[in-house]
């Protein structure tokens, strides 16, 4: 566990050296915040007041929490372990004590940390000012929010890697990488919440870890779903992340053995 | 159209004492860019087909929104995908030609910048035609059928006076996106980690250009009206083309604002830009 | 904004007079931000990256400019090509103020920086020279006259149509230099023009860059680590030191005047106590029960030939080894005696 605990919080600290980056992050997702808030906020005006269950303040609190996730989360995708194939320093990688998934999660858990902390929280500050939040009455809906975050982040690193891993076979990833931040905005319930698709796009998106990654989360934080029906999403989450785990896994293992073939 | 050897070494032009003109050298720029492009022929394909693929979640947004409701902003589905449509094509061709300036940070901070500033062609020149990026053809393409398609089914009548405007406003609308990269770039003079606020002008611009103005509420809507003149890109011109009532501060007749704007804008980017290289060769890098 | 307010290359400077490049007190001061150790706050530092610089260079001249890392060798080189402006004094090159007429002066210089490439990494190398050429406005007479010169004399054939990433690094620095001289500069700026080389290419190169000077009268500006490159290059030397001259002279009398040796390490065939040595040279050490002989000798007076022959009537000579002094060597010496100008 030590060691796991010290690449964690290098790669906060790392992050938290970024000040430049950060401010200007914040201030971006602020704006972003604020477009997002207003198409939805015409559109619940234009539909009388509510829309599929989301009311102005519940869309106030998806939008802002979402801008909250969306550094944590990586949303657009990180490219380099697959850079690191591509430059044969995964070898190096590989050859460490630490498990190879293992030390990316570990690194991942502490940047996100930093980039919740520092690029998410802010923007949802001014929203709570700007906008105001609807906020959970019962207590175990934080609690429950925190797991379903930390299962979220989690499962955007799975499907990260795996999108960085097809790099032991394609030569250029960039345009996967560019698919899978496509259809991860859209079925994640980003954009817009899930519930407001039509209902083969709804049930296209529920057979997708995505919205577990971004909808799940926002909604169990929010209260917008009791905490009884949330379990039950929380549940989804960790059957999710055990596929998504299991497939990184026999991914990496399939990858380094195509190397090892080859020589390369 | 890959490269190849026998290619490359084509005759050389008919006169070859001829003096080589402005137009020439610009052309002998952006074409080599976009020779090497094509020759990397799969990934340019799945690169073309994500553009698209994102271009269409973007709208599917507002198509889903839409599903829900009747109008969005006081406009219905068509209108809704002229402005989107409209907006994507120039922020396509913008993106095109001055996408990778608001990547200036990197190139101060690799020193590709000194390498520019020894040549005798000005640096946007050589940033523009040195980063174009093909791939961003699929917005464009994606972005022109349906300003055209939605056009038709909205119901545009076109008078010799529209339809000049229905040509103009992608061009001025891609001017202006022009510039507010170009002025993302120069900031980074300044900000060298600032690629993100910048973003917040530009795809963020996007994003207002591509969405009905009036849902905005008014502070933000005078913002990026009279600040970031993103509303005039797309938005004010399709209440011109379609002959719509306009929201407080954005009249029907905004919609012929795109071009002046467009020429401010660039004044601005203009002597920022030229601010921005004036301070790094005073500071250095 | 407007490319055609450049006057067509450099055929007036090229007939003009006056020296190539004229420094006069020349300084650049940076502001660093840094943290002091134990200090919360950032705190703003100057730093004086050259301190009062001289230097006058006629055209046609070879000049070898060395000096440590962090002499301020670059910021001179930068001030000198109009990527900076300095903070005090006057630079004119080609009678030209550098930062206010960078783009003209850019028609009648050619810099190499040999730390980045200024090729086109993903095209074939023989395109980045079409390009360059419409930069430079070139007619494709003129271009395709002067790169059959730089391909033949840097030997670039062999790899002109393949693209830039995939040369080797000596491949790409001939390919670098061919597309700083590709507008025939009047004034060649080689900022550490052989790092990495091996000494097969090192030589090629510089091979070409002395038939090139000897054809077209070029004056040639270069910084290096390489004693050799000034050696092969250079009738003259500048090194500098925390950003001021520290010696400026002619070649031939740098290392005599540090009385800096060259040694020879002769193997012979026989043991030999001691060898009788011309008056310019001087044993260091006898080795290896007398086969070994370390001399030193001043390469300003004596010929490795002459030294050889001296030895040969005395014994026979198994096997040699020459050592030059490396440049930081006598850079060292140099900044140890404060300046030797």
């Amino acid at each position: 566990m030590p060691p796991y605990w010290s690449i964690a919080s290098a790669s906060f600290r790392q992050y938290s050296t970024y000040r430049m980056a950060t401010a200007a992050g914040v201030f971006t997702n602020t704006i972003f915040g604020f477009i997002r808030a207003s198409i939805m906020f015409a559109a619940i005006t234009s539909a009388g007041g509510e829309l599929s269950g989301y009311t102005i303040a519940q869309a106030a609190t998806y939008v802002w929490l979402g801008q909250a996730l969306l550094a944590p989360i990586e949303a657009f995708g990180t490219r380099e372990v697959s850079q690191r194939v591509h430059q044969g320093d995964i070898a190096i990688d590989l050859l460490r004590p630490t498990p190879f998934l293992g030390l990316y999660y570990a690194q991942k858990l502490g940047r996100s940390s930093f980039l919740l902390l520092g690029r998410g929280v802010p923007p949802l500050a001014v929203g709570a000012i700007v906008t105001g939040l609807a906020l959970p009455t019962d207590p175990r809906s934080y609690l429950l929010g925190t797991l379903s975050l930390l299962l979220a982040i989690t499962l955007a690193f799975l499907a990260d890697m795996l999108v960085n891993l097809a790099a032991f076979w394609l030569l250029e990833t960039r345009g996967l990488t560019v698919v899978y931040t496509a259809v991860m905005n859209l079925l994640s319930g980003f954009l817009i919440p899930i519930v407001w698709f039509p209902d083969w796009l709804l049930a296209i998106a529920r057979a997708t870890p995505f919205p577990s990654m971004i909808q799940t989360p926002i909604d169990t934080l929010s209260g917008r779903i009791a905490p009884a029906e949330a379990l039950g999403l929380v549940a989804v989450q960790v059957g999710w992340v055990a596929a998504l785990a299991l497939a990184a896994h026999l991914v990496l293992t399939a990858g380094v053995r195509s190397v090892e073939v080859q020589g390369g | 159209m890959a490269e190849t050897p026998s290619r490359a070494r084509r005759a050389p032009d008919p006169d070859p004492d001829r003096p080589v003109s402005t137009a020439r050298m610009v052309a002998t720029l952006y074409g080599s860019r976009l020779r090497s492009q094509a020759s990397f022929r799969t990934s340019f394909l799945a690169d073309v087909l994500g553009q698209v693929l994102i271009v269409g979640t973007e709208f599917l947004e507002l198509w889903v929104i839409l599903s829900q409701v009747s109008t969005l902003g006081g406009m219905t589905l068509p209108q809704v995908a002229v402005v989107y449509g409209l907006g994507a094509l120039a922020f396509g061709i913008g993106d095109l030609f001055f996408g990778e300036i608001d990547g200036l940070s990197a190139t101060i901070k690799s020193g590709t910048l000194e390498t520019l500033l020894i040549r005798p062609v000005p640096m946007l020149l050589q940033i523009s035609s040195l980063d174009l990026s093909l791939r961003r053809i699929g917005r464009i393409v994606v972005g022109l059928a349906m300003y055209v398609v939605a056009l038709g089914i909205a119901g545009f009548d076109p008078t010799a006076a529209t339809l000049v405007l229905a040509v103009i406003a992608p061009l001025a609308g891609a001017a202006i996106f022009g510039a507010l990269f170009t002025l993302a770039g120069a900031m980074q003079f300044w900000l060298v980690d600032g690629r993100e606020f910048a973003n917040a002008f530009t795809y963020g611009g996007n994003y207002v250009a591509t969405t009905p103005g009036a849902v905005f509420a008014l502070p933000m809507r005078a913002f990026f009206t009279f600040v970031i003149p993103a509303t005039l890109i797309a938005y004010a011109p399709t209440l011109a083309l379609l002959e719509l009532p306009g929201p407080a501060l954005i009249p029907t007749g905004a919609g012929w604002l795109g071009a002046p704007a467009a020429v401010l804008a660039w004044i601005l980017a203009a002597l920022l830009w030229r601010a921005g290289i004036r301070r790094y060769t005073g500071a250095g890098g | 904004m407007n490319p055609t307010d450049v006057p067509i290359p450099s055929r007036a400077a090229q007939n003009a007079t006056g020296p190539a490049v004229e420094l006069t007190g020349l300084r650049r001061d940076f502001t660093v931000r840094a943290r002091l150790s134990g200090a919360r706050r950032r705190t703003r530092q100057l730093v004086r990256a050259v301190d009062e610089i001289s230097l006058r260079i006629e055209r046609g001249e070879a000049v070898g400019f060395v000096g440590a890392n962090g002499a301020g060798k670059s910021t001179t080189i930068k001030m000198m090509t109009g990527i900076l402006q300095p903070s005090d004094g006057t630079v004119r090159v080609l009678g030209r103020t550098p930062v206010p007429e960078r783009r003209q002066l850019a028609r009648e210089i050619g810099v190499v920086f040999g730390q980045r490439s200024q090729l086109w990494w993903d095209l074939p190398l023989r395109d980045s020279y079409r390009i360059l050429g419409a930069m430079h406005r070139l007619t494709d007479r003129e271009r395709e006259g002067r790169l059959e010169r730089l391909v033949d004399g840097l030997d670039l054939s062999d790899f002109l149509d393949r693209p830039v990433r995939q040369l080797s690094l000596g491949q790409r620095m001939r390919g670098e230099v061919a597309a700083a001289l590709l507008h025939s500069p009047a004034l060649v700026v080689l900022d550490e023009p052989t790092i990495g080389l091996d000494m097969v290419s090192k030589e090629g190169l510089r091979r070409f860059l002395r038939e090139d000077r000897a054809e077209r009268g070029t004056t040639l500006f270069l910084t290096t680590h390489d004693m050799g490159d000034v050696e092969r290059l250079c009738e003259r030397i500048v090194v500098v030191n925390t950003g001021t001259v520290a010696y400026d002279g002619p070649l031939e009398s740098f290392r005599e005047r540090l009385g800096a040796p060259r040694e020879l390490i002769v193997d012979l065939a026989e043991p030999a106590d001691a060898l009788a040595l011309p008056a310019a040279a001087r044993s260091l050490a006898v080795e290896a029960g007398g086969i070994r002989h370390r001399i030193a000798f001043s390469g300003a007076e004596l010929t490795v030939p002459s030294l050889l022959s001296a030895i040969g009537t005395q014994a026979e000579v198994r096997d040699l080894a020459l050592t030059e002094p490396a440049i930081e060597d006598l850079v060292r010496q140099i900044y140890a005696r404060g300046g030797l100008g």
